[in-house]
């Protein structure tokens, strides 16, 4: 794919009523990026992803997805998607861990949509990338936040996509879990050249494995490296009081 | 025992009654999953209101009572997307809206023509024991092809009902199904009219479904066992109601809900 621009956001603006939630913005995503989106609360970074995912139509401006207007995008199976409190599951949903990844197989299928004995070797796969093989028959509401994620991730990267977009996924979860995710995240992106797009106030860990980072207030005021974010005064005005950051590389 | 179920199964009018009982009953069942953990369960209740106006519609106008019941419950169901969609409603207040308007379409029907209070008792209240062939192979047509068309869309139901946002970035054309899952809850709240009757048909959709979720590990064992209580309740209910000469609409009820109950506290001791 090179540096062909994978995601490109023109120009998006988005009103919910009379409120402004984005304003002129304007990225590109190109392929390999491990790119964390970040900003204030309200800060329409969430806004932003249902658009780029044609979840929400913007006011104003265009997105384009794998090279494809948004509304003529059709590959879906290239596109893994973990939405924001995706593991406020239900206790009592009735869902193995392996049923809940079979579901991202679906958009690579004609209908009807039944699932095939080479499937399975898919699920266990993605299972494995993300250390959940053995508990594969579990139901996911007896799993662990942290397990549940996995789980969603697995769902979300067992077409084996080229763009996976994670929206807060960690929120709730306990330190230790979190930096193992971010660990699996980090080596999904490097090994199977996987572009991630996450949705994240979370800095002190981010630091260590991101290359770019967006920085949104209604406006994009920041797109470029991780150093570059790090180093700037504009950023470290705007999140000062919100965000302690570490930009420290391991 | 063994003689009085053989004598039981010799009456045509309780053979009928099997059939159809179980076959629509299992069908509820099955569709019941899906909307009770879509939080929709109360379409049913809804739609069987809706109904009402329609038996009294096709009463009215001497046309076939389940046919022109099945096109208001469709059209209802629809409606009720529409305003949810459209008008912005909650779907419970929207459910409120339609139904009440079924309702009292019903209501004004019966007033104006006066004369058939008779037969609208047994829609009210079911008579699974009264009802004739032709009724017991619509009934089977129409549950079979409620049961294809879940089991050919039974993926994408599935990933709708856990997750809709995820589902349409998988390329799930969710309002679609949204419409189509409507649609079936109309028809088996038609179906299942005849067998408990109006004011009990939500029941059917929504208890063995519940009853269910307290011990099933994955959505196909739920659905599994939903139609095997469904089916397991209509028969005990029908032999019960046939032994103790009670009515089979409530008694049918009245043991899906004891079912709910037990499997209910055993999930409770296992779970402390």
């Amino acid at each position: 794919m090179g540096n062909e621009a994978l995601i490109a956001v023109e120009n998006v603006s988005f009103r919910y009523g009379e409120t402004a939630i984005l304003q002129d913005v304007s990225f590109g995503i190109v392929s390999g990026d491990f790119l964390a989106l970040t900003g204030p609360n309200g800060s329409g970074k969430t806004t932003l992803i249902r658009i780029i995912l044609g979840l929400l139509k913007p006011s104003r401006g265009t997105v384009s997805l794998l090279g494809k207007e948004i509304d003529q995008f059709r590959e879906w199976n290239r596109i893994g998607y973990v939405p924001q409190k995706a593991t406020n599951v239900d206790p009592l949903f009735p869902a193995s861990v392996r049923e809940i990844v079979a579901m991202g197989l679906l958009s690579q299928k004609p209908f009807p949509r039944f699932l095939k004995a080479a499937d399975e070797t898919r699920i266990d796969r993605a299972l494995q990338q993300v250390g959940m093989e053995s508990l594969k028959n579990r139901r996911i509401g007896e799993l662990s936040g942290g397990q549940q994620q996995r789980v969603f991730i697995a769902r979300a990267i067992v077409n084996t996509p080229d763009v996976l977009f994670l929206d807060e996924p960690t929120a709730g979860v306990d330190a230790e879990t979190q930096a193992r995710f971010y660990e699996m995240l980090s080596e999904l992106n490097r090994r199977e050249r996987l572009t991630i797009v996450l949705i994240t106030h979370d800095f002190s860990i981010l630091t260590k494995h991101i290359n770019k980072v967006a920085c949104l207030n209604q406006r994009l005021f920041f797109h470029g490296t991780h150093e570059e974010f790090c180093s700037s005064p504009v950023v470290q005005e705007l999140l000062q009081g919100e965000h302690h950051l570490v930009c420290h590389r391991h | 025992m063994r003689g009085a179920m053989e004598n039981f199964l010799t009456y045509a009018f309780m053979q009928r009654a099997l059939l159809a009982g179980i076959g629509v009953s299992i069908t509820c069942a099955i569709l019941g999953v899906f909307l009770v953990l879509r939080r929709d369960a109360m379409i049913g209740h809804g739609l069987a209101h809706v109904t009402f106006g329609g038996v009294a519609l096709g009463l009215l106008l001497s046309v076939a009572p389940l046919l022109v019941t099945l096109a208001v419950s469709v059209v209802s169901a629809l409606g009720i997307l529409k305003l949810k969609e459209k008008a912005g409603l909650y779907g419970d207040t929207a459910i409120g809206i339609v139904s009440s308007l079924g309702m009292a379409l019903g209501i004004l029907l019966v007033s104006l023509a006066g004369s058939f209070n008779v037969d609208l008792f047994g829609y009210l209240f079911g008579n699974v024991l009264a009802i004739d062939p032709e009724e017991v192979w619509l009934s089977l047509l129409l549950a079979t092809g409620v049961l294809a068309t879940t089991i050919l869309f039974y993926q994408e139901f599935f990933f709708l009902t856990f997750d809709p946002e995820s589902a349409r970035t998988s390329g799930i054309r969710v309002r679609r199904l949204e419409s189509l899952m409507a649609v079936l809850a109309a028809v088996t709240i038609v179906l299942g009219m005849k067998v408990v009757g109006l004011l009990l048909v939500s029941s059917l959709l929504v208890i063995p479904a519940a009853a269910s979720l307290q011990v099933a590990r994955s959505f196909k064992q739920a659905l599994v066992y939903a139609a095997l209580l469904a089916g397991g309740t209509t028969i005990g209910g029908l032999v019960i109601s046939y032994r103790l000469d009670w009515p089979p609409s409530g008694t049918i009820v009245a043991l899906s809900g004891l079912l709910f109950l037990l499997l209910f506290f055993l999930r409770k001791s296992r779970r402390p």
